[in-house]
């Protein structure tokens, strides 16, 4: 397989301090790779790297052929960031498309995005009375329009019902049979059974990388906390 | 550059200006209000609102674009929309223009709003055509919304944001030449005064008041707030960092 992102000896400094230490990695395309960590471990920095919104120290990060934010890039990419960037004052479909104009979606992209983060009873609301899990399903479905090749999403699974997190999931593993390449960032190790690929990230470094089966066995254990502790104790 | 992005980003402001009525309504009643209250101030001197009125029509606009476009724009910032927009195929003066546009008309109806109820009910009487007095609010308008887009640059916070208004916008009221004119301003005063945008937007109003037609000084006036407009949104596009650190 390709690789869909390549990201190498990289480096983040930010206010004197280093956040990333050089890392190396690659992301299949057509894959979801799950970006697991505890919050502060650099999740979101190297996920920032990754659409180039990130000033790097030092490395490289490629992004499907291409250094990221490349401009050539912009409709090939969907990022969603942690708290939803969608405009609370303005209802569903007017963010969705305002959103679609500006990457060049047609208009009938806004109800195929609405219908894949489930939300299509809830269009005409204004986001900001919508419930937070709501909200973060506006975010993704911002990051659906138009074409994206790769999807970079920032801890989207958080604070959802447990039924709206499986229906995500399947969301994704439907978007990776489409060939869509997705990273996924969380801090709950449970997510991980839905991945195909791990990064483990903590202070800054990759602490492990491989498939979730690989890893259990190399921490010897089935359970995927404590494969995380375990594999933190055998580092030190 | 892409004229369907910069439409739709006007159509998005302008939509979520109509989501914030009470916004809306401040933006459009308190300049008349205020210029009514001038009136009754100025009840039994009419020479005087005649002079003032003018200048005073085009300071209320400014004043209230400068602080809505300045805490607009650093809303886009801090809510990580910006962030948003800059991943995507949109141009920096995309963005900028939409807002303008956006804001511009809101511009029009406001200062069509003053307008009309200072040459009308208000009874002011000015030298100038009405629709030079329009023209020129409206220019003061637009360029109080391009010096707030630029500024809320520098402000990470609202409450730093809403204090930029006392910060620029006041120096430039005491020394644009309406509180004390400026031919008797100290020589140093008189230069910064020169050096002030609304020092020449206020100076286009007192031209309307004083003399018709459309004169030298006030084409020059015109074109150095059009100017001073420009620049502020170009500078403002360069504030805009697609990375951050």
């Amino acid at each position: 397989m390709t690789a869909a992102v390549r990201v190498d000896g990289l480096r983040v400094r930010r206010g004197g301090a280093e956040i990333l230490h050089g890392i190396h990695a690659t992301i299949s395309t057509g894959s979801i790779t799950g970006l697991l960590g505890p919050s502060g471990s650099g999740k979101t920095t190297l996920l920032r790297c990754l659409v180039g919104v990130q000033i790097i120290a030092a490395g490289s990060v490629d992004v499907l052929g291409l250094p990221a934010g490349d401009p050539a890039l912009r409709t090939r990419v969907g990022y969603v960031t942690q708290s939803p960037a969608v405009y609370t004052d303005l209802t569903v479909i007017e963010n969705l498309r305002y959103f679609a104009a500006v990457v060049g979606a047609h208009e009938g992209d806004v109800d195929r995005v609405l219908d894949a983060v489930g939300l299509h009873d809830s269009g005409s609301h204004v986001v900001g009375r919508l419930s937070g899990g709501q909200q973060t399903r506006v975010s993704l479905a911002t990051a659906l329009l138009g074409t994206p090749e790769l999807l970079v999403l920032d801890e989207p699974t958080v604070g959802l019902d447990p039924v709206l997190r499986r229906d995500l999931w399947q969301l994704f593993a439907q978007l990776a049979r489409d060939g869509v390449s997705l990273i996924v960032s969380s801090h709950v190790m449970d997510e991980a059974q839905h991945c195909e690929r791990l990064l483990l990230l903590r202070e800054g470094s990759v602490l492990a990388d491989g498939t979730p089966t690989e890893l259990c066995r190399r921490a010897g254990t089935d359970d995927l906390d404590d494969m995380f502790l375990r594999l933190i104790e055998a580092a030190a | 550059m892409n004229a369907r992005i910069t439409l739709a980003t006007a159509r998005r402001v302008l939509n979520q200006l109509r989501r914030d009525p009470r916004t809306v309504a401040l933006l459009f009643v308190v300049p008349a209000v205020l210029l009514s209250l001038l009136r009754w101030m100025l009840a039994n001197q009419r020479a005087n609102f005649d002079h003032i009125g003018a200048p005073v029509l085009a300071i209320f606009p400014f004043v209230a674009m400068f602080v809505v476009t300045s805490v607009a724009t650093l809303r886009e910032r801090t809510t990580g929309t910006l962030e948003r927009l800059l991943t995507m195929p949109i141009h920096k003066l995309d963005l900028l223009l939409g807002y303008a546009i956006a804001f511009g008309a809101v511009a029009v109806v406001q200062v069509g709003i003053s307008a009309s109820l200072a040459l009308g009910p208000l009874g002011l009487r000015v030298a100038g055509a009405g629709w030079l007095l329009f023209v020129v609010g409206v220019l003061d308008a637009l360029l109080g919304m391009a010096l707030g887009l630029f500024l809320s640059a520098f402000a990470r916070t609202e409450f730093q944001a809403v204090q930029f208004m006392p910060a620029v916008v006041f120096p430039q009221l005491l020394l644009c030449g309406l509180l004390t004119p400026r031919h008797s301003m100290d020589a140093a005063l008189r230069t910064i005064s020169d050096l002030l945008p609304l020092t020449y937007a206020i100076d286009a109003m007192q031209r309307v008041t004083r003399a018709t037609g459309v004169g030298h000084g006030i084409v020059i006036d015109l074109v150095v707030v059009a100017a001073t407009t420009v620049a502020a949104l170009l500078l403002g596009a360069a504030t805009l960092r697609r990375r951050s650190g």
